[in-house]
């Protein structure tokens, strides 16, 4: 047996002994799990330094905050999100018991990414673990520290049978997903997450998906540019544009791309000092293979901020684009790196075409001072989320789901989401043997007589207003009444 | 006669245009919806009886009159499901903010239909299909052909051609089918065939609904009417012919009840269809010959002993209403899913015993307990997992809209029926609107990052365990200064910060004047 089904196995038989259902063990672990983030964070700010270069204020600013704040509302919340939740109930099961319980799925496996190592690999975590499951969970073998920490240090707080970290790179990732789960989540890009759903579906596994895609930034002519500007610099630049919800490009009328221009470059310096090389809040490129395929993208557009770079250091600088046409090479992929395109449109209605040109986003950007612009561009193009007047700050509301749709993925979290998606929403029905006097009209032998009472009792009429519902619910319980009395033994 | 891109990518650039998103329209299509069924219920049931042999009766029940139910819950819900939802709890940081939730058309959706119920089947996820604002391809089970025909007769005349259409065919039809690219897929029927959709999703990365089916569960345990128990049990699984998703499959009782319920069972069955269901009216028929030879072979390959029934006809494809004993795990009728009048009897001698059993399966999409016993039902439902779960009764949890009707793990992925069908065919995109204000709180999450900023936004930004919640952020004018006062009640004491800063001077040099933490009294 591979190291990667002994783990599965061992976390199934941990979980077929119930231990990971009770309240007290969800809201323990996740205590734990926010002990290790306190307790850890000299560790894991190493290792996310000597993978990405983050600064420690970076890491705890993107990474680890969200994820304290993430267990802090699970813990407040759970006892009620566990509940059975009421349901409306119809005129023949007025005296039952009707609800929906939230339960555990199983085994859940658990892929992060490379480029939020603890933000997306423990967001999820966060979800299984309130949810009831047990959970793989399959770092990016790309963070090679970050992934020795959730190795060495995670068992050490949370349940290492029920929450294995399973390291490794494609093969054994391969072999995890030969394994059979009650559910995948996948973060990464969309070729991957189709090989997953693939793998998932041979088991017939549901599956999540936070995939990504080119995530639009239009700025309308009339609104704030120096603050529009800094806020997208900052959405932009931050983890060197390796993020999922990074503005991809910028979509604005030429005659403002000269006034854009001269602010971004002005909160680039702002933020990362003349020479971002040396500021200490400025990251890196992942790897050179990344490196290579950002640089090439500069290859047929007009650089008009930054463009240096250094392969030995997979440092490049804080760049932007001008005049970019659509068939460029930085317009064919998501750039998930430091370069920011602007493309020039006539006006809104011209964006909102571009955008539903292509596949749908992960995120959707515009700033305008006219709400009835945001409106319009919100209802006339999809995206998995959308943000008005600010970049990637969505992602940290818990009550907003965060996911994408079509190629951006499927499926989302944070919050309650994360709890929703991890478990069995299962419907009870819970009757009596009384009343059998109505039961009766169904069973044959089926008679005119009797088809005409079974469908007034389960008739729904949509043009009776509130008088009316209440003269028929009279009208009924009389006619009840009567039933019972005739077919009552 | 089109084919099947053409007609999808006709339905795509309607989509696009935009004209199902509307409320009205929505409105027009499922009254439009309402009609068809409405005014051809004679020809739906005629052409369901000439398919499956259906009682009038079931007909009106399990097909016309739940899709009725489903269009009324959802026209008359329509406008509270598509607004989109305000009530967000936020934190601090963001609480200028507008945060809200909007239910967004997919695009074009493939609804693959069933045989055993092929009208509702296919028409409740064209309801949800509909209310979520997107357009719809039918693929109708080529099972039941004179359904398949009316469905492929009757959409075009009444819903929007543009928006809606029935492609039929067989297997292959449905292969070349799926090549295409949908939003969503949504399927009705057999594991095997569910494998190969969801892989031919994964291409794409098309979400899919999966509503399979497994092995049913039926405990009677403890004390019970058995009389009252009887009947329920007889109608939910004689009902349709036992070719029902949610049919219970095999009954797990004691040895002492199984005595009880054989006597009920049979005169049940006697009131039901009379000495011979044979020649019932109130009996239907299985679905094909090769379905019927798969039954009995099943039945012929059990070594369970036929105390009810048996009797079979193949001629019309009849089966006699059946019940076994001594029927054990590995009996030829515990292998799958029996869609059939073949009703097992496992005799257990504990309820544990039962919920073993039942935990070695696959999760099935039904789970039913027959007991007057509270304890009973509870520690079944606390130990089991299956798509839904009915105490005292069978089948009749799927007629509530308010209920997710779906399975889990093998019986299948998502669910529907009333708002569940909604969402379905929804996406659920997190929409929020920053103010342009509060800037000088944005300055603190900036580079040069520092761990003073860090502390405010930390506390900005988090929960407190036994917060009341509530927050005011005042903004006033003091000595030509703005300043911003959050006040925010918490944990016995209120926290006071006020933010100085020039409005014109540039970030970098912005910096934040902060006052102690004020503990009242």
């Amino acid at each position: 047996m591979s190291r990667e089904q002994k783990a599965v196995e061992r976390a199934r038989k941990a979980f077929l002994t119930g231990r990971s259902k009770p309240l007290e063990h969800r809201i323990r672990q996740l205590k734990n799990l926010q002990r290790f983030l306190l307790e850890r964070e000299k560790e894991i700010a190493e290792a996310i330094k000597k993978d990405l270069n983050k600064s420690e204020a970076g890491t705890q600013l993107y990474e680890t905050l969200g994820l304290e704040g993430e267990i802090i509302l699970a813990v407040k919340k759970l006892a009620e999100w566990v509940a059975p939740r009421p349901v409306e109930k119809n005129l023949l099961t007025i005296s039952d018991t009707v609800y929906i319980q939230p339960e555990p799925l199983g085994v859940v496996l658990i892929i992060g990414a490379w480029n939020y190592p603890w933000a997306v690999t423990i967001q999820p975590l966060i979800g299984a673990i309130a949810a009831g499951n047990a959970a793989v969970v399959k770092p990016s073998e790309v963070c090679v520290h970050t992934a020795k920490v959730m190795e060495d240090l995670l068992p050490a707080y949370i349940d290492k049978e029920l929450y294995p970290v399973v390291t490794g790179g494609v093969s054994e990732t391969q072999e995890l997903l030969r394994q059979r789960f009650d559910h995948v989540f996948y973060t990464g890009n969309s070729m991957v997450g189709k090989l997953v759903m693939e793998a998932a579906a041979k088991h017939l596994t549901p599956i999540t998906l936070e995939l990504g895609g080119k995530s639009p930034c239009y700025i309308d002519k009339n609104c704030d540019i120096p603050i529009a500007c800094r806020r997208v610099t900052w959405g932009k630049y931050s983890n060197c544009g390796q993020t999922c919800i990074a503005p991809d490009y910028i979509l604005c009328e030429p005659s403002i791309q000269g006034r854009v221009l001269e602010e971004i470059k002005k909160s680039i310096k702002a933020f990362y000092t003349e020479d971002p090389k040396t500021c200490p809040d400025y990251g890196r490129i992942i790897n050179q293979r990344h490196f290579k395929r950002i640089m090439a993208m500069t290859e047929d557009s007009t650089i008009a901020i930054g463009g240096d770079s250094d392969e030995s250091t997979c440092y490049i600088a804080p760049t932007v684009l001008k005049d970019v046409q659509v068939n460029s090479k930085v317009m064919q992929e998501e750039i998930f790196g430091p370069l920011l395109p602007i493309l020039t449109v006539s006006g809104v209605d011209e964006a909102i075409d571009f955008i539903n040109k292509g596949e749908k986003p992960l995120a959707l950007y515009i700033f305008s001072p006219d709400d009835k612009v945001i409106k319009k561009v919100i209802a006339e193009t999809s995206s998995g989320g959308v943000l008005a007047n600010d970049c990637l700050v969505h992602y940290s509301v818990s009550a907003l789901p965060f996911g994408g749709v079509g190629n951006s993925g499927m499926g989302s979290y944070h919050g309650k989401f994360s709890f929703d998606n991890l478990s069995h929403l299962r419907g009870c029905l819970i009757k009596q043997l009384k009343m059998e006097g109505v039961n009766d009209m169904r069973y044959p032998p089926h008679t005119a007589k009797k088809l005409f009472w079974a469908r007034f009792f389960i008739l729904k009429n949509p043009d009776l207003g509130f008088i009316g519902r209440m003269t028929l619910l009279t009208i009924i319980a009389v006619v009840a009444a009567m039933v019972l009395q005739r077919y009552l033994q | 006669m089109a084919s099947q891109s053409e007609v999808i990518d006709r339905l795509r650039a309607t989509f696009r245009s935009g004209v199902t998103f509307p409320e009205q329209f929505r409105m027009t299509q499922l009254q439009n919806l309402l009609s068809l069924v409405e005014e051809n219920e004679q020809l739906i049931q005629d052409a369901l009886h000439k398919d499956l042999h259906k009682p009038k009766f079931e007909s009106v029940l399990s097909e016309i009159q739940i899709t009725l139910n489903d269009l009324y819950f959802a026209m008359e819900n329509l406008r509270t499901w598509m607004q989109p939802e305000y009530n967000i709890g936020k934190n601090l940081a963001t609480r200028m903010d507008d945060c809200f939730i909007r239910r967004e058309p997919l695009g074009v959706v493939l609804i693959i239909g069933a045989w055993n119920y092929p009208l509702h089947l296919i028409l409740l996820p064209l309801v949800a299909a509909i209310a979520a604002g997107n357009c719809a391809i039918l693929k109708p089970s080529e099972i039941c052909q004179a359904t398949e025909q009316l469905l492929a007769e009757l959409i075009p005349k009444y819903l929007s051609q543009d928006c809606y259409a029935v492609l039929c065919g067989g297997a292959e039809d449905t292969k070349s089918l799926l090549k295409n690219k949908f939003d969503h897929i949504f399927y009705t029927g057999s594991q095997v065939v569910a494998r190969s959709i969801l892989l031919a999703a994964a291409a794409h990365l098309t979400p899919v609904t999966l509503e399979l089916g497994g092995k049913s569960p039926c405990f009677i345990y403890g004390h019970i009417d058995i009389q009252k128990a009887a009947k329920r049990l007889c109608w939910s699984k004689f009902f349709n012919t036992g070719q029902s998703c949610v049919a219970p499959d095999y009954v797990l009782c004691t040895a002492q009840t199984r005595d009880a319920l054989l006597p009920a069972l049979r005169e049940t069955l006697q009131t039901f269809y009379g000495p011979d269901p044979g020649a019932s009216p109130d009996m239907g028929r299985i679905v094909t010959p090769r379905h019927w030879r798969r039954l009995m072979d099943m039945l012929e390959k059990s070594k369970g002993k036929v105390v009810i029934g048996g009797e079979s006809r193949e001629e019309d494809k009849y089966i006699a209403p059946t019940v076994l004993v001594d029927v054990l795990e590995s009996d030829a009728l515990m292998q799958e899913e029996i869609f059939g009048p073949i009703l097992p009897i496992l005799t257990i001698e504990s309820l544990d015993e039962g919920i073993d059993y039942i935990n070695r399966q696959e999760k099935p999409l039904a789970l039913y307990v027959f007991s007057d016993e509270t304890s009973v039902v509870t520690t079944v439902l606390n130990n089991t997992s299956s798509g839904g779960f009915c105490g005292n009764d069978g089948i009749v949890h799927m007629a509530l809209p308010g209920l997710p009707f779906g399975g889990v793990g093998a019986s299948g992925m998502g669910s529907y029926h009333g708002r569940w069908g909604f969402e379905t065919f929804s996406h659920r995109r997190g929409c929020m609107n920053r103010s342009w204000l509060l800037e000088r709180v944005n300055v603190l999450r900036y580079p040069p990052y520092s761990d003073y900023n860090l502390g405010w936004l930390r506390w900005a930004t988090t929960f407190k365990k036994n917060s009341w919640g509530g927050c005011s952020v005042i903004s006033l004018q003091l000595k030509g200064r703005r300043a911003t006062i959050a006040i925010h009640p918490g944990c016995g004491f209120s926290s006071v910060f006020t933010a100085a800063s020039q409005w014109s001077k540039p970030a970098s040099s912005t910096r934040l004047a902060l006052t102690h933490p004020i503990r009242s009294v």
